[in-house]
């Protein structure tokens, strides 16, 4: 495999986009075969992308990506963000009442606007705010919420009220073609919100796949990815995967070439243990690598603070803040850091009062933030819920139902009609 | 394919990690039912291979060492860490020695359905109890099960249990007790979880030992109204009365039957046909030998109904190529010459599982949950490892034409469909590509 081209600084060039964010001419059926690595099964490996439609989709351009040509960043924070310390009403009496110990004073706390502060251990995000990078939308929930876990993700990650179904950025995989570079998560599994009934994100570890040298044992993988007719169901899934994984090393070993991100994907080498920044740090150098993929998805855990709360929220958020801001620089290297936006979702926030154990409980309502250079930041979007009109658990009442942060990314990060993807419409936010 | 060959084959990889050919032969001619008698009995007893397994020494958890920082807290988060890869380790060892497979299919069960994590955890010695008590006490009354982890350290610790007071309860144990171990979503309001909470108020650990009691003034003594019961119920009440809800042992069933046969939900009749083995003593050995007799158990549905969860394919693969947990020959002399640094435990987090510490309290998911681009690179770079550390003398000795077939009878499958026949002949020619091919095949992947 040859060497990419490269620039005059001899940095390798970013390969050529075309205006759908589509490679061009790079990836021929030649490349894509040496990039995989595969000698004795170049045939075989051949047929399964040209049966999958995916080398003549691309060279026809058919399954292009709309005019927005944006990318969505999703970071799920799992166990239930507090989003009342987070974006902290700590001038509210109500909020200081309601949490003695867990609360901050209106001093600690890092202040945005309307008597909200963001919590003290994100300076980084604060800085980002005043530089008009980052927006926080308040009080995002959904009817009828569950206090569950699992069904609250559901209800997030499938976008319907009953939590059944395909995940919602699934819904827009379904209808928008078969390549596996679209959507891109980083960790072992992926999350239902990425899982439709037809197709599937990619679930990566890192930024290069590297497949094992035994040529034979590739031909073997490779072959056995293969369609069947003799398959049942769950072994075409398993099949399937195999064959997308072969693409994806094909398009990363194109995209990168010898440009791989070497400092990314040796931290990953131990993969599965991947800490949040460095999945960031992926994210960003395949967005600068000019990756065709539009939705990332990445992930933080253990935000299910039910007892000694502060000082493991607090470490969460600074851990939130470092990673988000090192991966706005990152992009900001790259040509494409105003058509990123960054967002996170959580099943839900937490009670308003803390408990016994100087934690809270599951609660309802929080707040998102959103990040990126093109985001209308330095404001606030939705309204703030009252801390002292509680519905009868306690919690607060929403005011920005979650399908309207959707809505606003699919229309303008992903340009579809959100309609499409939701099963109905939902007010469209200003921050992008 | 002899029929009583395949069934018994299918029993031994869901009751189990798969059989090795001479157990099948066995096994299918001592019968089908025969082979489900075998197995159950396994529930109780001595096991001589999971036993020999040498159990090092865990400790509970202590104090902070010294600051954050510091030279003494470095060396107790290392101790720490390394502990905690023991555990792994040595459960990992004993799946793979076991001589009663369904008690350790049984307990990473439980596991799963418990889910509970070391990350939160930071208790070896608590993890490792907790693990025995689903050991010893997994195939008994699921009441009595209940009730002992609950008042185990690890589960205390986890779901936070032990911080649950009086003035202002916790309700992480009370709703997760609902809606993961015993009743479901929807069989259960938001009012029997702060009822349930005040009912384990006052619950504590030990913190030198971990052994349970109940501090008289941390209890709510008042009464509660609680799944359509009012008394002045403590935990062990809250427990009984939610094992004891209509609704509890067609969620506990469907559960079994989910991760033995296939996805079902508490409503399917497979089911019902299962609630009067499972009696008002909620029996899980007499619900699980029902399940295994079961006709739907062998049906097509079941054969195609589930993909292997991670550990179960790595430890299934180890036994079948006559590999420890750490990749060695377990029969040849020193055959070391492939000394590999990652044991099972850590192939496994790579497929997405890491034994202790699944993702959330409601476990690892199923099927599709294991299946994507991630996991299908990991299955193939650990297959390779795998092949390459395995004896295949057998395989090199036989004819190129011939060892596809004799893949599948080492792995105890039925065979191969067309498609993964055509796929392995052009591997046939390299025996550990041969043999790692078959490990990443669909027919493999599933259970």
């Amino acid at each position: 495999m040859s060497a990419p081209p490269t620039g005059p600084t001899g940095q390798p060039e970013p390969p050529p986009v075309g205006d759908d964010g589509l490679l061009r001419g790079r990836l021929t059926r030649r490349r894509v075969l040496a990039g995989a690595g595969v000698v004795a099964g170049a045939g075989i490996l051949g047929a399964t992308l040209d049966q999958r439609g995916w080398l003549s989709s691309t060279a026809n351009g058919t399954r292009g990506h709309s005019s927005s040509g944006g990318i969505a960043v999703l970071v799920t924070l799992y166990g239930g963000n507090d989003g009342l310390n987070t974006v902290v009403p700590a001038s509210d009496p109500a909020y200081r009442a309601a949490r003695p110990d867990l609360g901050y004073q209106p001093g600690e706390v890092l202040p945005l606007a309307d008597g909200l502060g963001l919590n003290p251990k994100m300076p980084l995000m604060k800085k980002r705010w005043d530089d008009r990078q980052l927006a926080v939308i308040r009080g995002v929930g959904y009817p009828s919420p569950s206090l569950s876990h699992f069904q609250s993700m559901d209800i997030w990650q499938t976008a319907q009220p009953d939590g059944t179904g395909s995940g919602w950025l699934g819904r827009w995989l379904d209808a928008t073609g078969s390549d596996p570079m679209r959507a891109i998560s980083l960790g072992a599994s992926l999350p239902p919100a990425m899982r439709g009934e037809r197709q599937a994100a990619t679930a990566i570890t890192s930024g290069t796949i590297t497949l094992p040298g035994r040529s034979p044992l590739v031909a073997g993988f490779a072959a056995c990815a293969q369609p069947g007719s003799d398959r049942s169901a769950l072994e075409a899934s398993v099949a399937g995967s195999a064959a997308e994984l072969l693409q994806v090393r094909s398009s990363l070993a194109s995209l990168t070439g010898q440009a791989a991100p070497a400092s990314t994907s040796g931290r990953l080498a131990a993969a599965g243990t991947a800490t949040f920044g460095d999945q960031l740090a992926v994210v960003a150098d395949l967005i600068n690598a000019g990756a065709p993929t539009q939705v990332y998805q990445v992930s933080l855990s253990s935000f299910d603070t039910h007892a000694n709360e502060k000082s493991a929220h607090e470490g969460l958020l600074a851990n939130l803040d470092g990673a988000l801001d090192s991966f706005l620089t990152a992009v900001a290297r790259g040509p494409r850091a105003a058509e990123v936006v960054v967002f996170t979702v959580s099943e839900f926030g937490r009670r308003v009062a803390q408990n016994a154990s100087g934690g809270t409980d599951h609660g309802t309502a929080s707040s998102l933030l959103v990040a990126g250079h093109g985001v209308r930041g330095g404001r606030l979007y939705g309204d703030q819920p009252s801390l002292t009109s509680l519905d009868a658990n306690g919690n607060l009442r929403w005011t920005v139902d979650f399908r309207s942060v959707y809505a606003t990314i699919l229309a303008s990060t992903l340009g579809v009609e959100p309609a499409s993807v939701l099963g109905a419409s939902f007010p469209v936010l200003g921050f992008l | 394919m002899d029929p009583v060959r395949s069934d018994v084959a299918l029993l031994y990889r869901r009751a189990g990690f798969g059989a090795t050919p001479a157990q099948l032969d066995a096994a299918a001619s001592a019968g089908y039912e025969a082979t489900v008698e075998t197995l159950i009995a396994g529930l109780q007893g001595p096991d001589p291979g999971g036993d020999s397994v040498h159990v090092p020494a865990f400790s509970h958890a202590t104090k902070p060492a010294g600051p954050p920082g510091s030279v003494a807290r470095k060396a107790q988060q290392k101790s720490l860490a390394g502990q905690y890869r023991e555990l792994q380790s040595w459960w990992a060892q004993r799946m793979v020695a076991t001589s009663t497979p369904l008690r350790e299919k049984l307990t990473l069960f439980w596991h799963g359905h418990f889910a509970t994590g070391f990350s939160k955890v930071r208790d070896v010695a608590a993890m490792y109890d907790q693990n025995q008590l689903l050991r010893s006490a997994g195939g008994g009354s699921f009441e009595a099960l209940v009730q002992a982890v609950a008042k185990g350290e690890a589960m205390m610790r986890w779901l936070d249990t032990a911080t649950d007071k009086k003035n202002h309860p916790n309700e992480n144990f009370a709703r997760e007790l609902m809606e993961l171990f015993t009743l479901g979503l929807g069989n259960y309001a938001q009012a029997d979880v702060v009822s349930a909470a005040r009912g384990f108020t006052g619950w504590v650990t030990d913190p030198r030992d971990g052994s349970w009691h109940i501090q008289p003034a941390q209890h709510d003594d008042g009464y509660k109204t609680y799944l359509g019961h009012t008394g002045n119920y403590g935990g062990e009440d809250i427990i009984h009365l939610a094992v004891n809800d209509p609704a509890s042992a067609r969620f506990v069933l469907s559960k079994l039957w989910s991760h033995f046969a296939y996805p079902v939900a508490p409503s399917d009749q497979v089911v019902s046909d299962l609630l009067a083995a499972y009696g008002p003593g909620s029996d899980v050995t007499a619900a699980l030998k029902a399940l295994f007799l079961h006709p739907a158990f062998r049906s097509t549905t079941a054969r195609q109904g589930l993909v292997k969860q991670p550990i179960a394919y790595l430890v299934g693969a180890a036994r079948s190529l006559g590999l420890s947990a750490t990749l060695e020959r377990t029969q040849a002399a020193p055959a070391t010459s492939h000394p590999l640094a990652q044991g099972l435990p850590a192939m496994s987090t790579r497929l997405a599982q890491t034994l202790f510490d699944p993702p959330n309290v409601g476990g690892w998911g199923q099927n599709a949950y294991w299946i994507d681009t991630a996991t299908s690179l990991a299955r193939l770079d650990i297959a390779a490892q795998m092949g390459a550390a395995a004896d295949l003398s057998a395989l090199h000795a036989s004819a190129a034409s011939a060892r596809s077939e004799a893949v599948a009878i080492m792995l105890g499958l039925d065979g191969w469909g067309p498609t993964t026949t055509a796929a392995l002949n052009h591997a046939a020619g390299d025996p550990i590509s041969l043999v790692a091919t078959a490990l990443t095949a669909p027919e493999y992947v599933l259970e």
